[in-house]
């Protein structure tokens, strides 16, 4: 019930090739004031993305309109910081799906993936080619293919492969989510919670 | 077969192992605040779940609050909205709440071990990624999302792979003027802030058996900064020390019988780590940072290293240095400064207030700072009170305020503004992290408090 299912996803993508892109940047502290799961997406990058007086920077790559899709493409530790999840959300809510990149910090990781946002992990080497491919031609297509678990460079037929555990996997092609799980275990949980010494 | 402390208590927790997939991990004890839990609540409701073990989970208001003035209504509508939310939900399902003025109040991460909720080899999560501050005790705390926020409130529970296992060992003694912080900050430093990724890093060797609960503290709650998912050190007669006679701890029987339990908290000696990294604590000064992430920074007496010095990629390292203003190979020391913070769950306890108290006493803040002072909480702030600190505070022409995680992230109206540069003992150099456009260095509180008084960036060795 959680979230839209996963299946394959094929998108032109906005490249962000800049390493350690925390999730401070990501979504700032003061936008995290809601109370509900709400219109972060306006927020996602918002020092990036705007100038004090709320007109955009230009050169930002979110306010360029030769870029679009439903993949995000960073650099090296993508997501590093804090575990606010509205970083998680605000990427999902401007309408990514999948965010690509070397290595992601690992809370991101997770809240990415409870949420229906499924994080691609690749080798360095093809992150540089998408980055190129995508310089070359915005318009050039990915395709995460995630029964397969492989990210394909349409243009070139170049392919990887990535890792997802097989739980996780079945979570996204579903849209299930733990809590769905979690719910119905709960007796064996109350049974476990009478052993606990405190 | 050998097994590390790590493993003794993560192992004890799984509730079910999935093939292929995480572990489903029972939760002692779950700390919440007014960020990060609102949509969690709203997540239950939608689902027509209810809290599970309402005992095990423990609220209080901390990240948006402001940090003068508390009496009075909170002015900023979404921050009161959020306290609100926190009150309401904690009293429909009743949570333990905390609210701003109660006398338990103050950073989740400072609270937790004061009152005794943080026990050895119990597993704690919150909604921050601090929640590593509570590996001090031989705890495995960790960080989590809303959704986990939700789970652990609907079925006391997270699905969580187990992490790797690393071990840094550090030997010898500190120097004169060398702090917990700076031995975080140098660890760190070493491993980039993804070194530790995929890790839960035990802390070992003579520099952590000779640290305080409170130094202890510290260190795993910067564990994050490097990737790690948490710290973890073994407990002992100080952390045993610690705990006793804390409100929320084992009494009696149960303490006895907790004992019992707690003196297996070690690692085997022929215990096997994935990765273990030795440094040795001479190697260690009073440490600095120049950049936007908390791996990059250097003892203070260095100068700004250069690109090819690094590890990372070039461009991300010049539009570091270029939104502090800085260039490679300039001085750290002497470096001019505007704001001065100590607080926050990294250095907001009573130990740091008495090394800053050791520098300022009987000098007089630089005229150019502007520094916020900012206990963790009002059982520190007593506590400075108590001990005469606030006087020495007073004399040396500092204000103290009240407490919360205030200019650490700046969601309240303690923000460094655009362009300012900030000494700050907190945990984050983000771009902006401390209010839009702010430049933050990293340091301990004897830097912090030396910078206070001369007003640049001073070695704290030179005044102590």
């Amino acid at each position: 019930m959680a979230y839209d299912k996963f299946e394959i996803l094929k998108s032109s993508a906005v490249p962000l090739p800049i390493e350690n892109v925390d999730t401070d940047q990501i979504i700032p502290a003061r936008f995290l004031k809601a109370t509900e799961r709400k219109g972060f997406g306006d927020n996602l990058f918002r020092d990036w993305r705007y100038n004090p007086d709320n007109t955009p920077k230009e050169q930002f790559v979110l306010n360029n309109p030769t870029y679009s899709g439903k993949i995000l493409v960073g650099g090296k530790n993508f997501g590093s910081g804090s575990s606010r999840e509205h970083a998680a959300w605000a990427v999902y809510d401007y309408g990514f799906r999948c965010v690509v990149s070397s290595f992601f910090a690992d809370i991101f990781r997770g809240n990415c993936l409870n949420i229906g946002v499924l994080p691609v992990q690749v080798s360095a080497e093809f992150l540089d080619k998408i980055f190129k491919a995508i310089e070359a031609d915005p318009n050039t297509e990915l395709e995460i293919d995630l029964p397969k678990q492989t990210i394909t460079l349409l243009v070139t037929g170049e392919q990887e492969s990535f890792d997802i555990n097989g739980y996780k996997k079945e979570n996204m092609l579903n849209g299930f989510d733990d809590i769905d799980y979690l719910t119905k275990m709960k007796d064996e949980i109350k049974d476990f919670a009478d052993k606990r010494p405190f | 077969m050998s097994t590390t402390l790590f493993d003794k208590v993560w192992d004890s927790h799984v509730v079910r192992k999935i093939k292929d997939g995480p572990d489903v991990f029972f939760i002692d004890r779950h700390l919440i605040h007014e960020v990060t839990s609102p949509v969690a609540f709203l997540g239950l409701k939608e689902r027509n779940n209810s809290v599970l073990f309402s005992g095990r989970t423990f609220a209080t208001a901390d990240h948006n609050t402001p940090t003068i003035n508390q009496h009075l209504p909170v002015e900023d509508p979404l921050s009161a909205n959020q306290l609100k939310a926190l009150e309401e939900n904690s009293a429909e399902w009743g949570i333990s709440h905390w609210g701003l003025g109660h006398q338990n109040n103050g950073i989740v991460h400072v609270v937790g071990p004061e009152n005794g909720i943080t026990l050895p080899g119990a597993t704690i999560v919150c909604g921050d990624s601090h929640t590593s501050t509570h590996g001090a005790f031989g705890a495995i705390a960790f960080g989590i999302g809303t959704s986990e926020v939700e789970m652990v409130l609907t079925s006391q529970c997270i699905m969580q792979p187990k992490p790797k296992k690393m071990r840094i060992n550090i030997t010898g003694e500190l120097g004169l003027g060398v702090t917990p912080k700076d031995v975080a900050l140098f660890i760190i430093s070493k491993l980039t802030t993804s070194g530790a990724t995929g890790y839960f890093v035990e802390y070992a060797g003579d520099v952590f058996k000779q640290m305080s609960m409170e130094g202890r503290m510290t260190v795993c709650n910067l564990s994050i900064e490097m990737g790690a998912r948490g710290g973890i050190i073994a407990p002992d007669e100080k952390t045993f020390e610690y705990v006793k006679g804390r409100p929320l701890a084992p009494k009696g029987a149960d303490w006895d019988k907790a004992m019992t339990y707690w003196e297996t908290l070690t690692t085997d000696e022929d215990a096997v780590f994935d990765k273990e990294l030795t440094f040795s604590a001479s190697d260690i000064e009073p440490m600095i940072t120049y950049g936007t992430n908390p791996g990059m920074g250097t003892g203070i007496s260095n100068n700004i290293p250069s690109a090819d010095q690094v590890e990372g990629g070039e461009a991300t390292y010049k539009k570091s240095l270029d939104y502090m203003g800085y260039a490679e190979g300039e001085a750290m020391i002497g470096k001019h400064v505007d704001y001065v913070f100590i607080g926050s769950c990294t250095n907001g306890r009573i130990e740091d207030f008495r090394a800053f108290a050791s520098i300022v006493k009987g000098k007089k803040k630089a005229d150019n700072i502007t520094a916020w002072l900012v206990p963790g909480s009002h059982i520190v702030e007593a506590k400075i009170k108590e001990e005469g600190l606030l006087d020495i505070f007073h004399e040396a022409g500092f204000v103290l305020r009240e407490p919360g995680c205030s200019a650490c992230l700046a969601m309240n109206d303690d923000k460094v503004p655009a362009g300012k540069v900030a000494v700050s003992t907190s945990n984050r150099n983000f771009e902006g992290r401390q209010g839009p456009g702010s430049k933050t260095l990293l340091a301990s509180p004897l830097v912090a408090a030396a910078t206070a008084v001369t007003g640049v960036v001073t070695d704290p060795r030179t005044l102590l």
